[in-house]
């Protein structure tokens, strides 16, 4: 492993040293020099060099029999035995990435007397559900969970494995990719395949989504990715296809856990959760006291979305943390996205800014949540919001 | 009770910004800091060892300038710090990180609770903390809000779901991720200032940590990143400047067909 400049072939043009994130290049006689010490092997100046004057060498061994890897899993993620949403997102997305490599799409469920939600899959887009089916499936528990999932992957070898990056996914499956000695990209919101070599592109934000950059998991299998909710489209049902539905049995020490799961505690206080809501409506500081959520709420309930909050307003005590969007709060990408008394400091932004149309209402013509907003309404929230519930519920009946 | 905190330096992502004319990372001015969500696995670490007495110690794999992320962990409480740098861990991704650390934590033996930040602000993965527990075969949670009780060998934890949380069991040794909620950071105070200051750091290379060199930095990460862009900017919107009630008018037409 390591990285050089191939001197004949650098130009002295200092592309790389303003991509460096690390600060690690410098010119010296019109030559670029790498500083060992600072570099971290990020690649970002190989990809910016447009003279292939960077090089970084690979020593990588690989997952063995790599061609025996075939087909695309999705875990379907059940909580209380429903199938939750981002499943059928990414069969949808597995379908179309099954039809480029002449592959099929198979769907693993895990849970207690789940065998009915198995038809469910076969219906948006799998060709094979294996399900395994025991009451110590019943609620997610990391431990067992891994390994029954490293078990049917071992015994099955799929080429590409998709989660949801859910609270459960992100635990699951960066544990699965360990045991499997594979690479996992996370939260990825894009996925395709590359023509030549058959490989997945993963595509997804860094840096809060300043930044995109495309990964590949070239020599391990399966290529894992978590996958951002909202982000992939659903499949409509079809009652007609046509798929198998195969039980498997895991032995005993499988199932074995050191944790477990004492209680289960439903928490949002309005009626859908923010991270699968199409429309959410989010207050502020500007909201000026809990009490005055209310309004948002009114509003978000016609419109049939979820209610969140800024940072602001959850550190106010305004609203409870689990409604929190941006930065240390979760990540939304709703079809609407409506702002009331939101200034959009940039930890807001990261966490909603690829929400497809943003609405802000907010009184200071110059707030930074303008910048992102599809359609911005310079006016008091406390005048526009309620008559835009009435308007809607109007337009509604 | 030993813990073990594993921490990383960030850029204070808020200032990451891409170039618009040259499309590459606009770096001057921008600080490092601690990832904001290891601050408080650091507090809730100080706060074990106060209540059970023990050593808290805070970890991290980094460049050599990753030290000044470690004294700040010492002010804010940490007993020790150990600094895991060389050429040998560049270029690591969350599979090698997460192996790198775990031997490095294997080498420390007596711990009870590792802690982690929920993800970094940087690379936002959360692999890197489940990966640590995967490699040293312990039971994780992840997503941890509160600390519940600790009693005897085994501990009882709220863990965050999308719809609340969950009351969860769990036998120590283990590794929890923890999340804003769970507590409030104290500042450094002027003595723990001082002894950061003074504090000596351990530094070890790869030949310092028994493990397999092969799963180490590049050769041990199986992703690669192959291209880094800027997202497509969103398209310049439209700003309603009007009375209330026409705003709001406006508005419901140009949504009306989304809804």
């Amino acid at each position: 492993m390591s990285i050089r400049v191939i001197n004949d072939k650098c130009t002295g043009c200092t592309l790389c040293v303003k991509a460096c994130p690390f600060a690690a290049i410098t010119m010296v006689d019109k030559k670029a020099v790498i500083d060992l010490d600072k570099c971290t092997l990020c690649s970002a100046c190989v990809e910016t060099c447009k003279f292939n004057a960077i090089e970084i060498k690979r020593e990588s061994k690989g997952t063995p029999d790599i061609d025996q890897f075939k087909g695309i899993w999705v875990f379907g993620e059940q909580k209380k035995g429903i199938v939750q949403p981002v499943a059928f997102e990414l069969l949808g997305k597995a379908r179309e990435l099954a039809d480029e490599l002449k592959t099929d799409v198979s769907c693993v469920l895990l849970g207690h007397n789940v065998q009915d939600k198995a038809r469910e899959l076969i219906e948006r887009g799998a060709d094979n559900v294996y399900v395994v089916d025991t009451p110590e499936l019943e609620n997610f528990l990391d431990e067992p969970y891994t390994k029954v999932l490293c078990r049917l992957i071992r015994k099955y070898r799929p080429e590409i494995f998709l989660c949801g990056a859910t609270f459960i996914g992100r635990a699951l499956i960066s544990r699965v990719a360990v045991r499997l000695h594979t690479g996992l990209t996370a939260d990825c919101t894009g996925l395709s395949i590359e023509p030549e070599q058959k490989i997945l592109l993963q595509t997804r934000p860094a840096f809060g989504g300043n930044i995109m950059a495309t990964i590949i998991t070239k020599n391990h299998r399966p290529q894992m990715a978590t996958v951002r909710h909202k982000v992939m489209k659903e499949l409509p049902p079809d009652a007609s296809r046509e798929g198998k539905i195969i039980e498997e049995m895991v032995d005993r020490p499988l199932l074995t856990s050191r944790a477990k799961i004492l209680d289960i505690v439903q928490e949002i206080e309005s009626t859908v959760n923010i991270a699968e809501a199409d429309i959410i409506v989010s207050g502020g500081r500007g909201m000026k006291g809990p009490e005055n959520f209310k309004i948002v709420e009114e509003l978000a309930r016609v419109l049939g979305g979820a209610v969140g909050s800024s940072r602001a307003a959850v550190d106010s005590g305004w609203m409870p943390y689990s409604h929190q969007v941006g930065q240390t709060g979760k990540t939304v990408c709703p079809k609407i996205y409506i702002a009331c008394g939101i200034s959009g400091q940039i930890q807001h932004l990261v966490g909603m800014q690829s929400s497809d149309i943003i609405v802000a209402i907010n009184q200071d013509p110059h707030a930074p949540i303008f910048t992102v907003a599809t359609y911005g309404i310079v006016g008091d929230l406390f005048q526009v919001v309620p008559l835009l519930t009435k308007k809607f519920q109007e337009i509604k009946k | 009770m030993n813990i073990i905190v594993c921490i990383k330096q960030v850029p204070e992502t808020t200032h990451v910004q891409i170039d618009p004319q040259t499309n590459t990372l606009m770096r001057e001015g921008v600080k490092s800091i601690i990832n904001p969500f290891d601050m408080y696995a650091i507090e809730e670490g100080v706060r074990l060892k106060e209540k059970f007495g023990g050593k808290t110690t805070a970890i991290t794999m980094g460049p050599p300038q990753a030290e000044a992320a470690l004294r700040e962990a010492i002010s804010l409480g940490c007993d020790d710090a150990i600094l895991l740098s060389d050429r040998a861990f560049a270029g690591s991704d969350t599979l090698a990180t997460g192996y790198t650390l775990a031997m490095a934590i294997k080498e420390i033996k007596n711990f009870d609770i590792i802690l982690c930040g929920k993800q970094a602000s940087d690379g936002d993965t959360a692999q890197v903390g489940p990966g640590i527990s995967a490699h040293l075969d312990i039971p994780q949670v992840t997503y941890v809000k509160k600390i519940e009780a600790i009693k005897d060998k085994s501990i009882t934890v709220e863990r965050m779901t999308e719809e609340g949380f969950e009351v969860v069991q769990t036998t120590i040794p283990c590794l929890l991720t923890v999340v804003k909620e769970i507590n409030e950071p104290r500042l450094p105070s002027l003595k723990a200032m001082m002894r950061a200051k003074k504090a000596q750091i351990v530094s070890w290379k790869a030949v310092d940590i028994e493990m397999d060199s092969d799963r180490l930095g590049l050769n041990g990460s199986p992703t690669q990143v192959v291209k880094v862009f800027t997202p497509p900017p969103r398209p310049k919107g439209r700003i309603i400047e009007t009375t209330p009630e026409e705003a709001a008018s406006q508005l419901v037409n140009l949504l009306k067909d989304q809804i």
